[in-house]
């Protein structure tokens, strides 16, 4: 009778644990510097886990739930505070996050790694992330600035620039940056004549101005925040006459820019990642259809790492994490079926019956053998007052 | 050869005399209210960055309810309009903290590094409000004709390679700072106000024996004092940008500017705010493009020919205020000593 009454008390044990749904934590910014973005960002995710929930194909009719934590996308102890939170108290099977570069680091380092946990990050594009000691464990959907200073280097060749200088906001986001972009465009032929920080939220740029133009270069790349130094610069710049032409990066894009400085932008050329493939342009109408700004900054590349978590858990048929962190290669890159946005319930369909995948997502997603997305750039030009997209590279 | 020389002397104009008589103009008002604090109040009232953001803050608040009714100043900027809201505000919240926090320590006649430390004290606070009020970000509120003369038009109008830009805000600032100067030495020369003014700031009892209402003194002094930083406030906003953390900030070389001249000496805080803009403008300048054009050939430098990096521009205040306190504590114009 005893006997009878300890299994079957497991077997209500089992069951009710077979039955709770996967959670997968949602680790970004809610409060900080990029508190109005991080809103889009967790609702693109959540919107990959809602498609798999109600398709009631996820591990034979499970639910997926996000669980919320702050990143703060500035502060490391914080973050991972709440990194630990989220796997020992909340016990999620993955992470989706963390945002901000210096945060990210840290968690990966302190709490994912250590704990066997899965994290994908939507935003972290610091180069050094591609060679940290993740045993496997970190990911992302968002290319690195590596890329991005490749990118920049063959796009300022192919405008026939020779000579450029450079003022970066002095933190990982812009040393790394512009690192990349020297030693690419010095590759290919070009000239950085001068290299330079410079601080964000000061009055006055003037002097900064004065010495990149003192170093005799043509154009000048700015790698900064559009609300920041980065406008400053731009302004002092066109105040003394010192630079009229301009090459930017993914943080100086926005209206505000352009409403600040008006007609002397015309003719800057920028890139940032994104792309005009069938997928992006689905996505955006996916996203809509749920009230999500789809193209939004990293919304996208949110919902593709939400996603893969969810496939590779169905791919392992478990939610184990150590099970998830196998399967994450296989399901996002080929051989398999294409799945683009919105067809997360179709991909769940295919796995459960055995078959390969390779997700394809908002942004085409393809992760390299350190597990990062090699990503696609758009590039923009500034026209009549307008940053317009004229090429995909 | 003489194109050359003319190339360097307009460069030089462009990226350091015209920025650094602007931003001189600009520390030269907010030293003038730090010294007068100083020469009738008697304490070095470190709050005066921060009653600069206020007054300023108050300004763009006007500016941007004057634009939504319409109102302009044609190519001036509307600011110049605002200001006398701005200044009322400032002069209003500067004799309430008067009569709430400093009179209480005047009256019980606290030596003057108390007063300075409650000073501390009311920045943090003014800070606070301003932050709260308008939000630590950057707020742009100029309009108007932005250039008096461009670069490109300089370029085209003289056939030389550099160009001289003169942006409206920086000929206004001079004029701005002029003509507030000029009234402020009227008043403390010629006005029985500003006679008692003087006479209090020379000998606290003397003067009251000879009839000077200190309340008067106190309440006048704080009036210009609030005037004169709205001014400095709006005239640097206008040029540069506004952030209530960089009036802050300010506060270093606009105390340098006060002590170089003197402290107490009017005249004196406008030519320390001159050394100090010119100090760090030219120092922190790049001279390669400079020298290549006087030197020969085989002379011309590779490196930036930067003395400092301009990273460390407020070093340069922190060293001069060193300087003269070590081998001159009195100042170029024979102040008193802090």
């Amino acid at each position: 009778m005893r006997r009878i009454l300890v299994s079957s008390v497991a077997l209500a044990m089992m069951a009710s644990s077979a039955s709770a749904d996967m959670k997968i934590g949602v680790l970004l910014g809610f409060t900080g510097p990029i508190e109005s973005l991080t809103p889009d960002i967790a609702a693109g995710a959540e919107l990959a886990m809602t498609e798999a929930s109600e398709s009631g194909k996820f591990l034979g009719g499970q639910k997926v739930a996000p669980v919320r934590g702050d990143s703060t996308c500035v502060d490391a102890a914080a973050a991972t505070a709440t990194a630990e939170r989220l796997i020992t108290s909340d016990g999620v099977a993955a992470i989706m996050g963390a945002d901000c570069s210096g945060v990210t680091i840290a968690v990966t380092n302190n709490v994912a790694v250590p704990n066997g946990v899965v994290m994908i990050s939507p935003s972290a594009t610091s180069p050094a992330l591609s060679t940290i000691e993740d045993k496997g464990y970190f990911f992302r959907t968002a290319p690195s600035d590596a890329r991005q200073g490749e990118v920049l280097a063959q796009v300022a060749k192919a405008r026939g620039i020779e000579s450029i200088a450079i003022t970066y906001t002095n933190n990982d986001y812009g040393k790394g940056l512009a690192e990349s972009f020297s030693d690419a465009f010095e590759a290919v032929g070009g000239r950085v004549e001068l290299s330079a920080s410079h601080e964000d939220g000061k009055a006055d740029y003037s002097a900064e101005v004065g010495a990149l133009s003192a170093s005799g270069a043509g154009h000048l790349a700015v790698f900064g925040y559009i609300d920041k130094g980065g406008k400053g610069i731009i302004q002092a710049s066109i105040d003394t006459g010192a630079f009229d032409k301009f090459l930017l990066a993914d943080g100086m894009i926005g209206d505000s820019l352009v409403k600040a400085i008006g007609e002397p932008l015309n003719g800057a050329v920028a890139t940032a990642p994104g792309s005009d493939s069938p997928n992006a342009t689905k996505f955006i109408d996916v996203a809509k259809a749920a009230g999500i700004k789809g193209d939004a900054p990293f919304v996208g590349q949110a919902y593709d790492a939400a996603a893969l978590i969810i496939l590779a858990a169905q791919a392992a048929g478990s939610m184990d994490r150590a099970a998830i962190q196998s399967k994450i290669m296989t399901v996002a890159n080929a051989p398999g079926e294409a799945i683009g946005p919105g067809e997360v319930g179709k991909a769940l369909e295919l796995l459960a019956a055995g078959k390969a995948v390779n997700f394809q997502g908002a942004t085409d997603v393809e992760l390299n053998e350190v597990g990062e997305a090699s990503g696609s750039y758009k590039e923009y030009e500034v026209r009549d007052g307008k940053f317009t997209g004229v090429n995909v590279h | 050869m003489i194109v050359d020389v003319a190339n360097a002397l307009v460069l030089l104009c462009n990226f350091v005399v015209v920025p650094a008589i602007a931003y001189g103009s600009q520390l030269a008002l907010g030293a003038l209210g730090i010294t007068l604090v100083f020469g009738v109040l008697r304490f070095a009232n470190f709050s005066h960055g921060d009653l600069m953001a206020l007054g300023t803050m108050v300004t763009i608040l006007a500016t941007w309810q004057l634009r939504r009714w319409g109102v302009g100043a044609g190519p001036l900027p509307t600011a110049l309009l605002a200001l006398p809201f701005g200044a009322l505000v400032a002069v209003v919240a500067s004799l309430a903290v008067d009569r709430s926090v400093f009179r209480f320590y005047r009256v019980r006649r606290s030596g003057p590094v108390v007063l300075t430390v409650v000073s501390v004290g009311v920045m943090f606070v003014m800070n606070g409000v301003v932050r709260f009020v308008i939000g630590p970000d950057d707020r742009s509120f100029a309009d108007g004709a932005r250039y008096l003369m461009t670069a490109g038009e300089f370029k085209r109008m003289t056939g030389l390679d550099e160009g001289l830009a003169i942006r409206s805000s920086q000929v206004l600032t001079v004029f701005v700072a002029v003509a507030s100067v000029a009234t402020l030495f009227w008043f403390l020369q010629r006005t029985r106000m500003g006679k008692s003014m003087r006479a209090y700031a020379d000998n606290e009892d003397l003067a009251l024996l000879s009839g000077v209402d200190p309340d008067r003194v106190v309440l006048v002094t704080w009036t210009i004092t609030a005037v004169l930083a709205t001014v400095a406030g709006t005239l640097y906003g206008l040029d540069k940008s506004f952030q209530p953390f960089t009036y802050l900030q300010l506060l270093l070389p606009m105390f340098a500017a006060a002590i170089v001249g003197g402290i107490g000496q009017p005249l004196g805080a406008i030519a320390g705010g001159f050394l100090v803009a010119f100090s760090e403008v030219a120092i922190t300048y790049a001279y390669k493009k400079f020298l290549r054009y006087l030197l020969p050939e085989h002379l011309h430098p590779d490196g930036l020919v930067q003395l400092l990096s301009t990273d460390y521009k407020f070093s340069v205040s922190f060293a001069i205020l060193v300087a003269v306190l070590l081998w001159r504590p009195t100042g170029l114009f024979r102040g008193r000593v802090l």
